[in-house]
């Protein structure tokens, strides 16, 4: 059993130092083919974990004795549990099929090698993320996927953007990061060990102002993976990488990181509950300021950025309110209708040439139906219609909301469930009917439906988009031996007025999407309103973070650059170098003068220091 | 006025000190090998007192020695000497310094 936990972890690696060796070389398909058969085995050995979980068996795995130094002992160990189970699946699943969509979308690229050898890379360090019995572990992984995700940003680095964009997400990853390494040390010096098992069972004993503060350090960090407000602004600059790279790091997995973080720690943050409330509050702020970002965005990925930005804020709103098995449930679901609805945008992007602007296309329904219809689904799960996978986890974070008196976040989170409604058909809407505007743009485009194994990878999601609500009860059964669950009371009057109200809201939200849309969008007039001004400018934030912190920062660096290190540090260096260069000049003209007579004065010189020297020595000795 | 050990350590230390002022001050390349000389038979006269002194025929030995390492060593030098004054015209340390670093 030991051997298939390491196996599905070691899978990915392995297809990625295959996928390194051609590194160097033109395109080879086998570069591309052999690191999605390894990541089918991952699939394999993950699923065939699940069934082993779900049984009642916690597989673990402890490769050696990691640091041991003083008291400090950390195992290297893995660890497939309840929790850990469920990710190793979707990251596999979503990963699977986003490499065999990756070997069409990336043919035509000349770093398809490299691409397959970062992408399994990436797979590699979710899983030591997700796999690993303590937090040192959790952290490697955490910053694994933190380099293979600025690797792929950056992947196109001849586009200064590009590399801008991957920086920008290293950075504020970075500084997120630096929190949670402290949470980690605080969590360590109290309780003396990092191991789950152990730091959750010593919770209790820890005090709780420092427990606290723990637990917002390592929020902090989770908000900087999960680009939660502030750290926001990473994301949507993120799609600058390939497509199916935003499918799965920047939709599906890497950000979820955040959450399952939460929902990993999640017997610290039931102690604390002030940060559970914090982190419930941020959810739903989130949620809405992402929603509405998205509202007005031309980018088609940019859009779908927001999209899960605002979902990550649904995730913590349960996670915040303690219902985690919900967060978790949330999570799955929504990493395959995003990963589909991001695979779907790849497809348009092909056919369009890389154009992203959606007022530009219009009518692609006409030639890429596929496509088209798997994003619709994706689209519908996402607004949350039943039977679509949406719909359960969603509208479990709403009824949770209501249930525990958290009526503003209840009604807020409602809003954005409108919201959602709206802006995921805009796009579909201007996307695939209405009028061709790409004549009029590109009159030489000739869009095309992408590859059939392309669509063919895209399905297994699309079904899991819709079916996957329906896995609610086994996911119960499996998580409840793992954590405490939360079931809302609530009366079934109540339970099936808020299905009422969510569902009229989304459907009617969707209708009138429809409706608007088909008759041609709303005026031109309303661009220059403020509030669509504010909200296309994403309220300015990147604004101010560059006015407020890039630019005084660049000026302090500069300034520490001129003035510090070039003359105050380089000088004085300088200077001694200068004085022993000289004297050493100075002293080889006269030694080395080539007047025999000279050095002949020396060796005389040195006969005397050293004769003084052995008479010292000698009444030193008597 | 007996003579003793002492004296004859004087004697070597004085031909000493001579030797060594002549290699210090001297520029002439062959008075440089004259002080040189002066130098080896100051040794050879303190090791054969001492070796007579102490009733130890191993310095007078040593003595020997060096009085046929000294000739040779002025026969090859002499050698070198003449071959300089011919390809330099000079004898004379100052001129003498092709060896500057």
């Amino acid at each position: 059993m030991e051997k298939i936990l390491l196996i599905a972890l070691f899978a990915p690696l392995a297809g990625s130092v295959f996928a390194a060796l051609f590194g160097e070389n033109k395109k080879t398909l086998v570069a591309g083919v052999i690191p999605s058969l390894f990541l089918v085995i991952g699939t394999a050995c993950s699923l065939y974990l699940l069934t082993v979980v779900m049984s009642g068996t916690v597989v673990k795995a402890t490769l050696f004795e990691w640091i041991a130094a003083g008291n400090v002992s950390i195992d290297f160990g893995f660890v497939a549990d309840q929790i850990s189970v469920v990710m190793m699946c979707v990251v596999t699943i979503v990963s699977t099929m986003v490499h065999i969509y990756s070997i069409g979308y990336m043919s035509h690229d000349e770093g398809f090698n490299r691409f397959f050898s970062y992408l399994s890379l990436f797979v590699f360090s979710m899983m030591v993320l997700v796999m690993s019995d303590n937090f040192a572990g959790l952290f490697i992984g955490w910053e694994g996927v933190g380099l293979c995700s600025w690797l792929l940003i950056g992947f196109w680095y001849k586009k200064p953007f590009a590399t801008w964009a991957a920086n920008e997400a290293f950075i504020m990853n970075r500084i997120a990061d630096l929190a949670m390494l402290m949470g980690m040390a605080l969590l360590f010096w109290n309780i003396g060990s990092l191991k789950y098992d152990i730091v959750f069972a010593h919770a209790k004993l820890v005090d709780a102002h420092t427990l606290t503060i723990a637990a917002a350090l390592l929020f902090i960090g989770a908000m900087g993976k999960s680009a939660q407000f502030p750290f926001h602004t990473w994301l949507a600059d993120a799609m600058e990488g390939p497509t199916p790279v935003s499918a799965l790091i920047h939709a599906a997995t890497m950000v979820t990181a955040g959450v399952y973080l939460v929902i990993r720690a999640h017997d610290i943050f039931i102690l604390t509950a002030d940060v559970s409330y914090f982190i419930a509050c941020l959810g739903t702020f989130v949620a809405a300021f992402a929603a509405t970002m998205g509202l007005v965005n031309r980018d088609l990925k940019r859009i779908i950025a927001y999209s899960t930005l605002s979902q990550l804020g649904y995730m913590f709103v349960a996670a915040g309110i303690g219902a985690y098995w919900v967060a978790l449930f949330h999570l799955m679901t929504h990493a395959f209708f995003k990963a589909l609805l991001f695979l779907g945008a790849g497809n348009v992007m092909h056919a369009m040439h890389d154009e992203l602007d959606i007022k530009k296309m219009g009518g692609l329904y006409k030639v890429m139906k596929p496509t088209a219809i798997m994003m619709i689904l994706a689209s519908i799960a996402l607004a949350g219609i039943y039977p679509f996978a949406g719909f359960f986890s969603k509208d479990k974070i709403l009824e949770v909301a209501f249930a525990t008196d958290h009526k503003v976040l209840w009604l807020s989170l409602l809003a954005t469930a409108g919201l959602t409604a709206f802006y995921g058909f805009r796009l579909i809407m201007l996307v695939f009917f209405g009028k061709e505007n790409y004549k009029e743009f590109f009159p030489k485009l000739h869009p095309h439906e992408a590859y059939p194994y392309m669509l063919y990878a895209m399905a297994p999601l699309a079904v899991l988009a819709v079916i996957a609500g329906f896995f609610e009860e086994s996911l119960i059964a499996l998580l409840e031996k793992a954590m405490p669950i939360f079931e809302p009371h609530i009366s079934s009057g109540e339970f099936f007025m808020l299905i009422g109200v969510t569902t009229t809201l989304v459907v009617s939200a969707i209708a009138f999407t429809i409706y608007k849309y088909s008759k041609g969008g709303f005026s031109p007039s309303l661009e220059n309103s403020t509030i669509y001004k504010l909200l296309f400018n994403q309220y300015y934030i990147p604004e101010l973070y560059d006015r407020f912190l890039v630019k005084p920062y660049t000026r302090m660096s500069d300034f520490a650059w001129k003035q510090i290190d070039l003359k105050i540090i380089d000088v004085v260096v300088d200077s001694i170098a200068r004085t022993i260069y000289s004297s050493g000049e100075k002293s080889r003209d006269s030694v080395q003068s080539g007047n025999l007579s000279k050095m002949l004065r020396w060796m005389v010189a040195g006969l005397i220091v050293l004769l003084a020297f052995a008479f010292l020595y000698s009444i030193a000795v008597s | 006025m007996e003579v003793t050990l002492n004296h004859y350590l004087l004697l070597a230390a004085l031909l000493f000190m001579i030797g060594l002022f002549g290699v210090i001050r001297r520029k002439n390349l062959l008075m440089l090998f004259f002080a040189s000389e002066i130098l080896l038979n100051a040794a050879n006269v303190a090791l054969a007192a001492i070796s007579y002194y102490t009733n130890n025929i191993q310095g007078q030995i040593m003595a020997f020695f060096i009085i046929a390492i000294a000739a040779s060593e002025v026969a090859v030098g002499l050698g070198f000497l003449i071959l300089m004054y011919k390809r330099m015209n000079s004898v004379d340390l100052d001129n003498l310094q092709i060896m500057k670093g």
